[in-house]
């Protein structure tokens, strides 16, 4: 772990998918980040982003890569984790019409339909109330995860027309929607300062 | 085209734009059949591009080449989870009507396949389905985004399994935003006349250092190195087309090419699983060969 000198390095899981506009929004918040494709530099980062893409493609590589069982690991441990859309994939107990092989971390406890939402021409954009915002945070919605159970240990943080969209259990955050791709970094500040990942 | 409803709007550039960014660091497959579909799926594809014939088959048999059948792209669709783009040929927006009728989640408007206009690409900013388009430089990159594209991607050469044109492309169009994030205001009214495209994208490109929407590679990628010369050269993520279900033993390539591309810096990764992998496609030179990538305007 860091001294107390040195920035905390947040790790952006970079696999497949969104990872550099993660990056960009870590680095707008003040924060230092890292990309992550293997075991050393999952050991090197004290927090991780878990970004959107093909859940199904990053299963896949996990594997491939080394990186499942430690990144299982460091789950155990407490390690901050921010997951959004094929990274809420990951981290949920229960995946919906996935494919059969798919197994993930189950480390929040919601149960998610993959495309819950419909397909590429049903994706969409809409302004959702989060706890701890003042004003309300525009959300893009891409083939977007719907949950249809969060389970008593979870904290649902937001919800669009009634569904949770925005939840946490523990020190793992995850959203249905894409805070990295709009310009608006308040999601992205609010995992650092809630995590402590800011000395 | 975006419609709103009161508690979301749909078919935004965000939306559209932002799929692209999903598929970012991963490999688009070309798939002709339902079980293709699942192989490309079970190898890690992010995505897969449903058509009749392989760019490979096309070139051989000649003739016109056109959209597919829908009977095949559903059976695509029912067959994977992943996202499924579709080929409409060039200026033909009703093929592109009847893709974005089907659910496909991406329209390519492809010079692979035989072009319906000789002087109008499609106005994609009339449908909800985003668009990716082929381009060799930035000037074509950029007619395309201002007609809606929201991915563009190399043309390389398509069904050749040879990298050179692809690399051509990439250099030309990175080249290019390189020397415009260089110039003064003076100079980039030049470069939106030397591109003949339109100055506000030329002015924002000199402000971002980057294309509007994101760049792949396309055309030409048969190994596990190719796809890594692709990233390394600067594309966000590869197409391949017949490179995989022409080559002699499909999935294990197909595998490959995906991790090639995730750990595209890493070179002791590539050398592993560039191992064992069978004859890749058999390439042709550039000599002879038909230039797809010359259609489009």
């Amino acid at each position: 772990m860091g001294s107390p000198q040195v920035r905390p390095v947040i790790g952006v899981l970079a696999l497949q998918g969104a990872f550099a506009a993660h990056e960009r929004a870590l680095a707008s918040v003040g924060a230092a980040t890292r990309q992550v494709r293997t075991p050393g530099d999952l050991a090197a980062v004290e927090a991780l982003v878990m970004p959107g893409g093909e859940s199904t493609t990053m299963a896949r590589l996990l594997h491939t890569s080394g990186l499942f069982t430690p990144l299982a690991a460091r789950l155990a441990e407490g390690m901050p984790v921010f997951g959004t859309c094929a990274g809420m994939i990951l981290l949920a107990t229960e995946v919906l019409d996935g494919r059969a092989d798919q197994h993930g971390f189950a480390a929040v406890d919601i149960a998610v339909r993959r495309n819950g939402y419909g397909r590429q021409i049903d994706s969409f954009e809409a302004d959702i109330e989060v706890v701890g915002l003042e004003t309300p945070f525009h959300a893009v919605f891409i083939r977007a995860p719907k949950v249809e159970r969060a389970g008593s240990a979870v904290t649902v943080l937001a919800e669009h027309e009634g569904v949770p969209v925005l939840a946490r259990q523990g020190a793992i955050t995850v959203a249905s929607f894409h805070p990295e791709l709009t310009p608006d970094p308040r999601l992205h500040g609010l995992f650092v300062t809630d995590n402590d990942l800011t000395k | 085209m975006t419609s709103e409803s009161k508690s979301r709007i749909t078919g935004t550039v965000q939306v559209k734009r932002g799929l692209a960014e999903m598929l970012k660091g991963g490999v688009i497959m070309d798939v002709v059949t339902s079980d293709q579909a699942k192989i490309a799926e079970d190898a890690g594809a992010c995505a897969v591009m449903a058509l009749e014939r392989v760019p490979a088959d096309i070139r051989r048999d000649g003739g016109v080449s056109r959209m597919s059948d829908p009977e095949m792209i559903e059976g695509i669709k029912a067959a994977v989870t992943i996202p499924v783009m579709a080929k409409a040929r060039i200026g033909h927006f009703v093929e592109a009507q009847i893709l974005q009728a089907l659910g496909v989640d991406y329209v390519d408007e492809s010079e692979v396949l035989t072009p319906a206009d000789e002087t109008h690409h499609i106005d994609k900013w009339a449908f909800t389905v985003p668009f990716v388009c082929g381009a060799t430089n930035l000037g074509e990159a950029l007619r395309r985004i201002s007609e809606g594209a929201c991915l563009i991607r190399s043309k390389g050469e398509a069904g050749t399994g040879n990298i050179v044109e692809a690399v051509r492309h990439l250099r030309s169009i990175i080249g290019d935003i390189r020397k415009i994030t260089q110039a003064d205001n003076a100079e980039l009214f030049q470069w939106a006349k030397t591109l003949q495209a339109p100055l506000p994208l030329v002015q924002e490109i000199a402000e971002t250092g980057w294309l509007q929407v994101p760049l792949f590679c396309a055309g030409g990628i048969a190994t596990p190195a190719d796809a890594a010369l692709a990233m390394q050269l600067g594309a966000e993520a590869v197409f391949v087309g017949s490179g995989i279900f022409k080559s002699d033993d499909p999935s294990p390539r197909a595998k490959a090419i995906v991790e090639a591309t995730t750990h595209f810096r890493d070179a002791d990764i590539l050398a592993k699983v560039s191992r064992g992998l069978g004859a890749p496609m058999t390439g042709i030179g550039m000599d002879d060969t038909v230039k797809f990538a010359e259609r489009g305007w």
